[in-house]
């Protein structure tokens, strides 16, 4: 299996935005509440100063030509109600100093709306509220100047709270959008883990379109993949069909061939001449051996994609096929011996199963030493009927024994034996169609058996 | 004794370059290399040399110089003059306060100051610790036979219904010349209108007006006063002669003053300074009295008919030029209506 061309993640890239995001979110979220909250906690400080400033303005009297003042005593308590704050005021008549404090900062310019300012005053920060209003007194049209002023402690413990509520907000909204991240990249990749363990738990040959419903964005990508596939099958079955017709085509010639050549070797006299002949004819045999076998491939793919199940009687389909390898054993004194023979009912391709059968007997016919004897059971057990076909060769290499079931491998024994490697292939192939195995084993002595098992 | 006192009175100090009137001087222990708490106070010394000693048992390396002025040459000598004192304590709640407020004292809190009630500190500046409630000091020999009057509204009612009795023999403040009785008077103002009222049934009386709350006991105890209206409870129960007179805390509202103490910024010491200034609040609280400064009539006092004078701006207020004038003009046309 290759590698993939691997770089970066979907899921760490998901992940890596959204925190990003959620931390300029976040941040931003700190800073807006902040300005807003500094804000509003200036506003309110500025109106309690206003209060002030125009409750000493409104306790101010014109009283017999002159102007008279009674500060109000809330006018500067209620600067200090909730929080110790220092607290000045100045009164000024048009530009004369009437009471207070007389270096108190001044607003220039000061129109008829209530204006504030942030200054310094006696070595702290203040802010200052100035309002004015006219006056008509036996000097004329006057103004008088109120000034308020505040320190900002209480400000400033406000606006330290809120930055750590702020804080607070922003980290949370932060943690939560971690969590709700780490839960949107997961959602977001599993459909493609879903698609890629449907695809990856497929059969080898199990290439049907994918069925199961995927998100819009993955739909190109399944069509795709769906292509692909049934690409992938049409040259599949192009190619066995083409290997079918192939080999097809060659056996009636092969047959013709090696008539001619048994005949031919009939007239033959000489001994190295016959021998060349007979070198002829085991070539032949083989080569149509292999194209049967690819036939029988062939058939097996197509049966099995379509499997047409019928009840069979399974002992009586192994004698059969013993009854039909008789011939060849008989040609190399090989004895079948059948022993066990307990009666199986099952459904299945009686075809295939027969095919099955026989490409094992044939291999035991095949690998078995001469003069000995093949034995054939079927043991019916609780959950499986099993077919065991036992030889007397040299038996399989431990480390061959999961290779020999592909196609076209074929054991290191095998060495001038006839043979294409495609006779286990198929067999594997067909118990796969019916839910069953083949099992490759040694035998204790001498020998090696296949056992071909059944569910029931 | 172990400590020198050294008193000396006014004018042995009018030639020296200070500026400020001091009325008292002492000394505790010698003057050499050790380090000097300088206090300037209102209270006079015997009043204060209990709390001197108790803070001595502890740091008998520091001499402490207590200087004794009016509350007004304490503004001169801290405000004006930056003299450094290392505590400034006063009466005048309004000056302590516009001297926290103008920038003229150091902050100061420490684990004890955490823990002391609101209306007891301002701005970490300002401690109180004392609560000084005024009241009625009435002659028993004049009054026998009255019913006591417990609130103003009686106090009004025995003035009305007998003027043989108190024309002539009334006292009171003369808020004029008194920063204390000012100070009473505005916030009694501020409570009820029935101090107005009050005091045009005084008017009515001739009433006779004082700068001091000693003189008016003292005339009390003489007999030339029949009663004598907002005179501090604290000072009248040190009176030797207090069987000669009940002291009555108004039943309606009881106006209590806090003597507060302060570091002011001139400050030369200002480590052992606050070192005292917490020395004497854990005196103080928590029990809420000090032991030096202990008050009667406050222990018998409901806490709900006492009104403690608020630290803070508020106080400036009657310190504003209009607002004295307007007030003090205000009560001349009340009380002297001859």
């Amino acid at each position: 299996m290759t590698h993939p061309n691997v770089r970066g993640s979907i899921r760490q890239r998901l992940l890596v935005m959204l925190l990003l995001s959620a931390a300029g979110i976040a941040i931003l979220l700190y800073a807006v509440v902040q300005s807003v909250a500094k804000q509003v906690v200036q506003e309110s400080q500025d109106n309690i100063l206003a209060a002030s400033a125009l409750s000493i303005l409104d306790s101010a009297r014109v009283i017999q030509g002159e102007i008279s003042i009674d500060l109000p005593y809330s006018s500067l308590s209620m600067l200090d109600s909730v929080i110790d704050e220092r607290a000045f005021y100045s009164v000024r008549l048009n530009d004369e100093f009437l009471s207070g404090y007389e270096d108190l900062p001044r607003i220039a310019n000061l129109s008829d709306v209530t204006e504030f300012q942030s200054a310094s005053y006696l070595g702290e920060g203040i802010r200052v509220a100035s309002t004015r209003r006219s006056f008509t007194t036996v000097d004329g049209q006057v103004y008088l100047e109120i000034s308020v002023a505040q320190t900002l402690t209480g400000l400033n413990k406000s606006i330290t709270r809120i930055s750590q509520i702020s804080l607070a907000i922003g980290f949370g909204f932060f943690v939560l959008s971690v969590l709700a991240a780490v839960v949107i990249a997961r959602s977001t990749t599993k459909p493609l883990h879903l698609l890629t363990r449907s695809v990856s738990r497929r059969g080898p040959s199990d290439l049907r379109p994918v069925a199961a419903p995927v998100p819009t964005e993955m739909a190109p990508l399944v069509v795709s993949l769906n292509n692909l596939m049934k690409r992938l099958q049409n040259s599949l079955s192009r190619s066995e069909d083409f290997i079918a017709e192939a080999a097809h085509r060659l056996r009636t010639p092969m047959a013709i061939v090696r008539t001619q050549a048994e005949v031919t070797l009939m007239r033959i006299e000489k001994e190295e001449n016959r021998q060349a002949i007979r070198e002829m004819i085991r070539a032949i045999d083989e080569t149509s051996r292999t194209a049967g076998q690819l036939l029988d491939h062939a058939m097996v793919s197509f049966r099995t994609d379509s499997l047409m199940k019928e009840t069979i009687k399974l002992d009586e389909l192994i004698v059969d096929a013993v009854h039909r390898v008789s011939p060849i054993s008989e040609l190399r004194d090989v004895e079948i011996e059948l022993q066990t023979l307990d009666k199986v009912v099952l459904a299945g391709d009686p075809i295939l199963i027969q095919n099955a059968v026989q490409n094992v007997l044939d291999n035991a016919i095949k690998y078995t030493d001469a003069d000995t004897t093949i034995t054939v059971s079927l043991v019916r057990g609780t959950e499986f009927a099993e077919i065991s076909i036992c030889d007397r060769g040299s038996g399989f290499e431990k480390n061959e024994i999961i290779h020999l079931l592909k196609r076209f491998e074929r054991g290191k024994n095998a060495s001038g034996v006839v043979g294409s490697g495609l006779g286990l292939t198929i067999v594997d192939e067909i118990m796969r169609a019916h839910d069953g195995t083949v099992s490759l084993q040694n035998n204790k002595g001498h020998g090696a058996c296949v056992i071909l098992s059944f569910p029931l | 004794m172990r400590y020198l006192i050294l008193s000396i009175v006014i004018f042995a100090f009018a030639t020296s370059a200070k500026a400020f009137e001091i009325e008292d001087r002492a000394v505790f222990g010698e003057m050499k290399d050790g380090p000097v708490l300088r206090i300037i106070s209102t209270a006079d010394i015997n009043y204060f040399t209990p709390m001197i000693d108790a803070f001595r048992r502890f740091r008998s390396d520091v001499v402490i110089e207590y200087t004794v002025a009016s509350s007004t040459e304490i503004m001169r000598a801290v405000y004006d003059e930056k003299q450094p004192f290392d505590i400034a304590i006063s009466s005048a709640m309004d000056l302590q306060t516009k001297l926290a407020n103008d920038g003229l004292a150091r902050k100061h809190s420490s684990s004890l100051t955490q823990n002391l009630p609101d209306w007891a500190v301002w701005n970490d500046m300002v401690y109180a610790f004392t609560q000084e409630p005024a009241g009625f000091v009435i002659s028993n020999k004049i009054l026998e036979g009255l019913q006591t009057p417990q609130n103003r509204q009686q106090l009004i009612n025995t003035l009305r219904q007998n003027p043989e009795i108190f024309r002539d023999r009334v006292g009171t403040y003369d808020i004029r010349k008194s920063g204390a009785g000012y100070l009473f008077a505005t916030q009694d103002a501020r409570v009820s209108d029935t101090y107005w009222r009050l005091t045009e049934v005084m008017g009515t009386l001739r009433p006779k007006l004082y700068c001091c709350a000693s003189e008016m006991i003292q005339d009390v105890i003489d007999g030339n006063l029949a009663i004598a209206y907002n005179v501090l409870a604290s000072y009248a129960e040190k009176s030797p002669h207090s069987d000669k007179f009940t002291i009555i805390l108004p039943s309606d509202f009881s106006i209590v003053m806090l003597r507060t103490l302060l570091i002011p910024v001139s400050s030369e010491n200002p480590q052992l300074a606050a070192e005292f200034l917490d020395f004497v609040l854990s005196e103080t609280y928590p029990s809420g009295v000090s032991p030096l400064l202990k008050t009667r009539s406050l222990e018998d006092a409901t806490e709900n008919t006492l009104y403690r004078i608020a630290l803070g701006p508020g106080l400036l207020v009657y310190l504003d030029n209009f607002k004295k004038k307007n007030f003090i003009s205000e009560w001349e046309s009340a009380i002297l209506q001859d």
